[in-house]
């Protein structure tokens, strides 16, 4: 296993970020998140206004790794309009499955493509998604 | 400390992962298998399979045997009275749950009272709640101090005239530490009420007798104890079980059936609907004599042993929280927590040393949140752990901070 791959110094660093746990005033969408096994646990809060997701936050406990790509995913996705956010959802989905296109995800991604090592941890890959799953749900659940 | 490694008598042992010396400290979870369970597993399928109980020829007799057989060795294990007393479920859980909807259904009534140690495992807690919630009954919870040893003033307070049922484990999956369950026992059994101690932790680390600790029920499951999984066992006194409802329902528990009605086997038959796992039977026998070969009280001291070298080596660490800090009790295992590690990041960072522990709420979220901790790591040890396995295990907990990028 290779421990510098998976808690690289983006993931460690973002996993204490602090600058994205905070309510979101005004939130459209507020959406819990859990891994009832291990006791990750999120609440996920979007504004979106005119199709274009204007502010997310969330709040939480987890591991590092949840709490690094919950940190990671809202400093990508803010400002996105709701179709790029569901592309980049899936997008990311895809590279943690390894059936996303490297050069792609790299590029799209930035930052968040630092989570790329989870797939090789299959234990923890429920850790690496939880956020992204819930913003998925918040983005399928909201009127658009 | 054991004079003899036992490691060579577990071939997944032997074998690397990650590249590297396995080290098992997830024992409480479940134990690793001999090859001479693994064995009698295999010869039982090869020479005497067939289904007890019901065909006349030779070989159903023989299966018969194995079956009734591990009845017996477990009854002498657990000092029971009678082979009666023993009930084949699927595991502790199965065994638990048995006795909260046969007996407890048909015993509880609205005002009773069912006392539930608040460190109880998930399977001896949630089946107490429901019944609770159909009968009436309400569940009262008993506390642990700071050192997690539960003290006579708090089972007196808790235990009085209206409680029907204690439920307690013998040791705590999460804290380790024996249990005064016969004082408990003696307790309730003044108030009129009976005890269902849960062994899934002792049972494979010290002598049980159900008889010394007088406990109406006692559950354990066989994977616990070396044996196969999808074994357990449930003790219940003979004349507790004679009075009680059957469980589940269905063929070889009956006595004769009617269109008109049915009437039922007795005790143990009556609880034991449909094929039993007769090749985990054979193999937990094999387990049961596994142990008493090596004799309870040396497993018990070199457990101990090597978890008091363990929370010295924590301690020596420093960074790390460890529940309870201080006892004055030996423990069988170690829950802790790395400062500013979650425990599943250390939990992967240890297993990358080959270094396999439980990270979670370990079926025990009520003592969590007295703990006030979401979760933590576990390392428990079993007769085939040696120094060498703290060694790694305290080396391995070393780097976690670093690994995490968090100064020393």
């Amino acid at each position: 296993m290779d421990l510098k791959n998976l808690y690289s110094q983006i993931i460690t660093e973002n996993s204490r970020a602090a600058h994205n746990r905070r309510p979101v005033p005004g939130a459209t969408v507020s959406l819990e998140g859990n891994n009832p096994s291990c006791g990750d646990d999120i609440v996920l809060q979007v504004k979106i206004e005119n199709g274009v997701i204007e502010d997310l936050g969330f709040i939480g406990t987890g591991c590092a790794i949840s709490q690094a790509s919950a940190s990671l995913m809202i400093d990508l996705i803010k400002g996105k309009n709701v179709e790029e956010a569901k592309e980049l959802v899936d997008l990311y989905l895809r590279m943690i499955k390894v059936e996303a296109d490297e050069d792609e995800y790299i590029d799209r991604l930035e930052d968040c493509s630092a989570l790329a090592g989870v797939s090789k941890v299959p234990a923890r890959v429920k850790c690496a998604v939880l956020a992204w799953h819930t913003l998925e749900d918040a983005l399928n659940n909201q009127n658009v | 400390m054991l004079s003899q490694n036992y490691k060579k008598d577990f071939k997944i042992l032997n074998k690397s992962e990650n590249d590297m010396r396995l080290v098992y400290l997830d024992n409480a979870a479940t134990t690793q298998k001999p090859d001479a369970v693994l064995d009698a597993v295999s010869r039982y399928y090869t020479y005497d399979n067939a289904n007890p109980h019901r065909g006349v020829y030779e070989l159903a007799m023989r299966a018969t045997d194995v079956h009734e057989n591990a009845r017996h060795v477990i009854a002498a294990f657990l000092n029971a009275e009678r082979d009666e007393e023993i009930i084949f479920t699927r595991n502790a859980t199965e065994a638990l749950n048995l006795v909260a909807y046969s007996y407890g259904l048909a015993n509880l009534k609205a005002g009773d009272e069912i006392a539930v140690a608040v460190s109880e495992h998930h399977s001896n807690m949630v089946p107490w709640q429901r019944v609770a919630e159909v009968t009436g009954a309400k569940v009262v919870y008993l506390y642990p101090n700071e050192s997690g040893e539960y003290t006579k003033e708090e089972l007196t307070s808790k235990i009085g005239r209206t409680t029907k049922i204690l439920a307690m484990a013998h040791v705590s999956n999460v804290l380790g530490i024996e249990n005064p369950v016969k004082l408990a026992t003696r307790l309730v059994h003044q108030n009129g009420g009976i005890a269902v101690i849960d062994c899934a932790q002792s049972v494979a680390h010290m002598k049980v007798d159900v008889r010394d600790i007088d406990a109406d029920f006692v559950a354990f499951s066989g994977h616990k104890i070396y044996a196969p999984m999808g074994i357990g066992v449930l003790y219940g006194k003979y004349a507790l079980l004679d009075s009680m409802p059957p469980f589940l329902s269905g063929g070889d528990m009956i006595s004769h059936v009617h269109e008109s009605g049915t009437t039922y086997a007795k005790p143990p038959r009556k609880f034991e609907a449909g094929t039993c796992n007769l090749g985990a039977e054979a193999g937990l026998v094999e387990a049961i004599r596994y142990v008493e070969a090596i004799g309870l009280d040396k497993i018990r001291e070199h457990e101990t042993y090597l978890s008091e070298l363990a929370v010295k080596g924590l301690n020596d660490l420093g960074g790390v929280d460890i529940y309870p800090s201080v006892s004055s009790k030996g423990r069988s295992l170690i829950s802790f927590n790395i400062n500013a590690v979650h425990p599943h990041d250390a939990a992967t960072i240890l297993d990358s040393y080959g270094v396999c522990v439980r990270a979670g709420h370990h079926c025990a979220e009520p003592l969590m949140e007295r703990l006030g901790i979401g979760s933590c790591l576990r390392a428990s040890f079993a007769v085939y752990n040696d120094i060498e396995d703290v060694d790694v295990f305290i080396r391995s907990v070393e780097q976690t901070r670093k690994v995490m990028g968090i100064g020393s």
